[in-house]
């Protein structure tokens, strides 16, 4: 579904991602895993165009979407989430996830009939399948850190993807948060058949939720295999594990 | 559950509020003598001119800093219409905010390209250029002297007629702009304000939008000039000098650029201080730092912003709970 082909892109000379594949087949939860600093977050920038490769190709599902502005790439059906909360502060929970739907449905030059009344059960929709209804009507900056990863998620769902890329969706989060969201990922690639895309430092959650790991390391793709190839590989050992054998 | 499921506020007092002053206002030339209904014919376009401001400054995170650009053009483009063109007023009258939404989305093309303070910076050399271009162009504009004696239709002539036509007019542009924010643009604008990048990033053209904001902007700016000249009978290039934009910037800031209403209230406060308190100083300004320094202190959010927070934590609150 989506092919990430060779892709470079170096900020001042230094190469954040340099010759890095992956391969995302429809309905997979993939991770991307690496040291800090790999280029994780850069790659998922490259995808989602807001940055523009020096060179290599992004395609999804057969077409070119290299260098496409992101609000393009949003039209694909492609949504992420940010590592970093990235809500809108002062909006309520609802107004977070409406204004995404607006957007989808290519409602924001509508300049005279009022938002309240529109997208109403879409939004709520989404807000139940991630366990925020209760909360709608909180402003985000009001919430706890693990609510606002979940309306970060809650915002991408607004888009209606059926490729989700989420950019280490448990960073921060309590245990319990961090077993809420293996849930919510889990919900939504097996109820709504989206396909994620996500990075991540929690192995154990890696591990447990993702169908294929794709290992970076100084911005190169070492290895894309299932759980177990990655696991058993000497390479990811000797880069990502300190050599230490676990398998 | 709640039934209200959008989770809109209760807007019942912020209607009663508006009732009452709406009211005060429909009678205000009854009670008070002529100066007052002039002074409030100025102090309710002066907030017009604020609320196109927080149009794009508190619903779009613009900072558009030289805004009174499109205030002067508007009220030129009228002046010019009425002594130079001998149209009548209500063509002239068009003509301002035409006039203002165009020159709105000449810049707002031009400054998009940078965003928050450098936005800012370019919008007002961008705009002192319209201003000097005023200031010099004696054949045409009037250059420093401005434009005296605007005639006016008999309608228009006398203080009541032009307070209540600003009034009607005023309050007009206010439910229209209202309308405006209240519309998927305006959330789509307010989603801009809070996060661009998030915005781009869930389908919306951030720069396009900021367009036409802008744009909607100038036009009702260019009303304010337009009514003005209807009030004032006059223009001066001090109307699209960069320190009336300060003010109008500081009207929005202290009645809180949050609120649709704040700048309403800045207007107020700001152009009533400018006519009481200039009667004993030339350092008016010096008064109005210091009030603008303690407002900066204790509410942040501006003297509505704080109203509303209090309010909500009083009906808000408590449902939330449920």
């Amino acid at each position: 579904m989506l092919e990430v082909a060779s892709i470079t892109k170096s900020f001042d000379g230094f190469k954040a991602v340099s010759q890095a594949n992956l391969q995302v087949e429809k309905g997979e939860i993939v991770a991307v895993i690496g040291p800090n600093g790999a280029g994780k977050t850069t790659l998922f920038n490259l995808i989602t165009g807001v940055l523009r490769p020096d060179s290599g190709t992004v395609r999804f599902k057969g077409e070119d979407i290299t260098g496409l502005p992101p609000y393009e790439i949003c039209k694909k059906r492609i949504s992420r989430s940010f590592q970093i909360v990235n809500v809108f502060q002062r909006l309520t929970v609802f107004e977070n996830v409406q204004v995404a739907v607006l957007s989808r449905m290519g409602k924001t030059w509508n300049l005279f009939s009022p938002s309240k009344k529109l997208m109403i059960e879409e939004t709520n929709r989404i807000l139940e399948n991630v366990g925020l209804i209760t909360k709608r009507r909180h402003t985000s900056a009001l919430l706890s850190h693990g609510d606002r990863k979940v309306l970060e998620i809650a915002i991408a769902l607004g888009g209606d993807p059926e490729f989700l890329i989420l950019d280490e969706p448990t960073a921060g989060m309590s245990p319990e948060e961090t077993s809420r969201c293996i849930d919510l990922m889990k919900h939504l690639s097996e109820k709504l058949g989206l396909t994620i895309l996500f990075c991540e430092h929690d192995m154990e959650l890696v591990f447990a939720i993702a169908n294929r790991i794709m290992v970076m390391v100084r911005g190169k793709t070492i290895i894309q295999g299932t759980c177990e190839q990655v696991r058993c590989d000497q390479a990811v050992q000797d880069a990502y594990l300190g050599g230490s054998d676990v398998c | 559950m709640t039934k209200n499921i959008s989770g809109e506020k209760d807007n019942r007092t912020a209607l009663i509020v508006c009732a009452v002053i709406g009211l005060f206002l429909f009678l205000l030339p009854a009670l008070l003598p002529r100066f007052y209904v002039y002074l409030a014919s100025i102090i309710l376009l002066t907030g017009l001119l604020a609320t196109s401001l927080n149009f794009v400054l508190g619903y779009g995170g613009v900072f558009q800093f030289h805004h009174c650009v499109f205030y002067g053009a508007g009220a030129y483009a009228t002046a010019l219409m009425l002594t130079k063109g001998g149209f009548s007023l209500w063509l002239g009258f068009l003509m301002g905010p035409i006039v203002g939404a165009i020159l709105g989305f000449i810049l707002a093309v031009i400054c998009v390209r940078l965003s928050k303070l450098y936005f800012g910076m370019l919008q007002i050399s961008l705009g002192s250029l319209v201003w000097v271009t005023v200031y010099r162009w004696y054949s045409f504009t009037g250059g420093d002297d401005g434009i005296h004696g605007i005639p006016m239709p008999d309608l228009l002539s006398s203080p009541n007629s032009s307070y209540y036509f600003t009034l009607l007019v005023t309050i007009l542009c206010l439910v229209i702009m209202f309308i405006m924010v209240k519309s998927p643009f305006g959330s789509a604008l307010q989603g801009i304000r809070d996060n661009p990048g998030r915005s781009e990033m869930i389908g919306i053209n951030v720069k396009r939008h900021q367009v036409v904001a802008l744009t909607i902007a100038g036009f009702f700016a260019g009303v304010a000039g337009a009514l003005f000249v209807v009030v004032d009978n006059t223009v001066f290039p001090d109307m699209l000098f960069w320190s009336l934009s300060l003010e109008v910037f500081i009207m929005c800031l202290l009645g809180g650029w949050f609120t649709f209403l704040g700048p309403m209230l800045g207007a107020a406060v700001i152009v009533s201080l400018r006519t009481f308190v200039s009667t004993f100083t030339v350092y008016w300004a010096m008064v109005l730092g210091i009030i603008f320094m303690f407002v900066i202190f204790f509410l942040p959010t501006g003297v509505l912003g704080y109203i509303e927070e209090k309010l909500n934590k009083m009906i808000i609150e408590p449902t939330i709970k449920e």
